[in-house]
């Protein structure tokens, strides 16, 4: 993934590896390449191939059936909401750490890593304690008429909760790199804070967040537990795109299932692609 | 815009940066923050950008109170030790951002940029990103971003720090010179007191959180306060509490011996192109050196391991 290594500093090749002899070096290219080829390639390749084996039209009528395109949209629904929310608020969390002097900030920095550390099927039952008819808030709700366990809304958060490290664990680095001496010198030249933000800092960390957007795409797309908690799992209504997979799958609907799964795949593959192309335009654009 | 600073404390935990310090720089004058690392200068310079704040005492530009004033809303322009500039934007857009923050006309933003790019000498370069510039150049792009939005007063921190020795005697003496001719009153904290004493018409001498002196640089070398303006502001020998210039110290050939000299065994002969450190040991033991011309040298035909005849000036000494 060169994007990874373009976008992340963390991410910088090992000088170390670039010392191994010649022999040994070949023979860590093997492992790391068989190691990707196991992983990765082969089963990707695998689902492409069961997916295409009954010809193109069982493939387009599994794609096209009304819930694989209901599960489809409800997907893109959810990240669509997920990713922004998260964007914003990872960037917000970002600064508040890196800039900000207040009381309790190292109890919020471990609070931001816990959705990695949670098990998603943990973080659907919390959803449930708290927003389900016997939950907390479920008396409240249920009066008001809103539906959030067995319905889209706690989807999302569900989405937005296990994807919410994301952006600021990418950018908060940045940030530290970057320093403060920009900013200030902002400030002296009359900028608000607003504006400081927004044509000193954001500029400078904008790799971080693009990098963080990817990941939590990725993450928000792919998430199978905490939403099937909170899902209901309910047939053409709460299925999202690996929801659905699972149900073809369960229902020995293998087509369905590669072909939906295939779908996600391709879909992950777009956003790493769309990141690539954005990267290299702008950075050919900007000599910066 | 005179600029005063009354009480001002600060402490960054259990450091105490800087200890209940007064200064007053006048209207329109160049003033130097001299002292060593750690001595507060630059706290007491970012203070009055409004970058910190104090933990008690006031702070006064042009006789109004600013302590409670944002950094964007002092007038206040502020050179970065390394510049801090505005990676991604051209210098044209790094020296007019403090005109585009204020949302003025796009004409007018050209006309000031394209004139402050040559008061720096910068023209010609407007559309080149910082990364393209040199050291040197950097800084005068700097140097035009903060004075872009017309301040009344211009801080700079350790302006010519980063810069390699030959750059840097060129912007001292372009930096007095732009003063000449804008008139804004500066301010600016370095630790080298050659650099302090060409540039500046007034020095702060800062130790420890603490104001030594403040005065012009001639007064500071012949009058100093105390033992560590002496020593800070201008070479010194010490023997035991009293100071001595070595260029005070007079050497004679030895036949001039007389009432108030000594003999001395010359080390060490050091040739620094026109002045010549030569290295003394005294009859008890004691080293000192002296600074003389080249031309005395020759006359005196100074070489290692002589006895000659020092005379040495009336020592200072100051109450501990």
């Amino acid at each position: 993934m060169s994007a990874n290594a373009q976008a992340h500093p963390d991410a910088q090749a090992h000088p170390g590896a670039r010392r191994a002899t010649g022999g040994r070096r070949l023979i860590l290219r093997c492992v790391a390449l068989g190691y990707l080829a196991l992983l990765l390639l082969l089963p990707v390749t695998m689902i492409f191939y069961r997916t295409f084996e009954h010809g193109l039209g069982a493939v387009w009528s599994a794609a096209t059936a009304p819930n694989a395109v209901h599960a489809f949209w409800l997907s893109i629904e959810l990240v669509a909401i997920a990713v922004p929310l998260n964007t914003i608020f990872g960037i917000g969390i970002a600064l508040l750490l890196e800039r900000g002097r207040f009381r309790g900030k190292a109890l919020l920095g471990l609070l931001i890593d816990l959705p990695f550390a949670i098990s998603p099927i943990v973080v659907g039952l919390a959803l449930v304690l708290v927003y389900g008819r016997t939950g907390w808030f479920g008396d409240w709700l249920a009066t008001h008429g809103i539906e959030v366990i067995f319905s889209v809304p706690g989807m999302v958060l569900a989405t937005a909760f296990v994807s919410l490290p994301f952006v600021a664990r990418e950018t908060i680095p940045v940030l530290r790199e970057l320093g403060t001496d920009a900013e200030q010198a902002a400030a002296t030249l009359g900028a608000n804070s607003w504006q400081t933000f927004r044509r000193i800092t954001l500029p400078a960390i904008r790799w971080g967040v693009v990098y963080g957007v990817v990941l939590t795409t990725a993450r928000a797309l792919g998430e199978f537990g905490a939403v099937s908690v909170v899902s209901g799992r309910i047939e053409g209504k709460t299925l999202s795109l690996p929801l659905y997979v699972q149900d073809r799958f369960e229902n020995f609907d293998t087509t369905g299932a590669y072909t939906a799964a295939v779908v996600l795949a391709l879909l992950a593959l777009a956003t790493l692609l769309a990141m690539n192309l954005l990267t290299r335009r702008t950075r050919k654009a900007g000599a910066a | 815009m005179a600029i005063e600073a009354h009480d001002v404390t600060k402490r960054f935990g259990d450091f105490l940066a800087l200890d209940d310090v007064c200064v007053r720089v006048g209207d329109g004058a160049l003033t130097a923050l001299l002292g060593p690392s750690g001595s507060g200068k630059s706290t007491l310079l970012r203070i009055i950008a409004g970058l910190e704040t104090p933990d008690s005492g006031r702070v006064l530009i042009g006789e109004q109170d600013v302590t409670d004033t944002p950094a964007r809303t002092r007038g206040v322009g502020f050179v970065f030790q390394h510049y801090a500039p505005f990676k991604h934007m051209t210098v044209y857009d790094n020296v007019a951002f403090g005109l585009t923050v204020r949302r003025r006309p796009k004409a007018e933003v050209r006309e000031r940029v394209h004139e402050l790019l040559s008061l720096v000498r910068l023209d010609g370069l407007a559309e080149r990103y910082p990364a393209q510039l040199s050291g040197g150049q950097r800084q005068r792009m700097a140097l035009a971003r903060a004075l872009a939005p017309r301040p009344e007063v211009l801080l700079l921190d350790e302006p010519f720090g980063a810069l390699d020795a030959q750059v840097r005697g060129e912007l001292r003496e372009w930096l007095r010179r732009l003063h000449e001719e804008i008139h804004v009153t500066t301010i600016f904290v370095t630790h080298d007191q050659e650099e302090a004493m060409e540039v500046a018409e007034q020095i702060v001498v800062m130790n420890g959180g603490c104001i030594e002196q403040a005065g012009s640089p001639r007064e500071l070398y012949e009058s100093p306060r105390n033992e560590f303006v002496m020593s800070f502001v201008g070479p010194v020998n010490q023997l035991g509490d009293e100071l001595l210039r070595p260029h005070d110290i007079q050497i004679l050939p030895s036949e001039d011996a007389a009432p108030g000299t000594i003999e001395a065994l010359v080390r060490r002969v050091v040739h620094l192109g026109f002045e010549v450190r030569v290295e003394l040991t005294l009859p008890d033991g004691r080293d000192i050196w002296a600074q003389v011309t080249r031309e005395r040298t020759q006359e005196l035909e100074l070489e290692e391991g002589q006895i000659l005849t020092v005379r040495l000036p009336a020592p200072r000494t100051f109450a501990a």
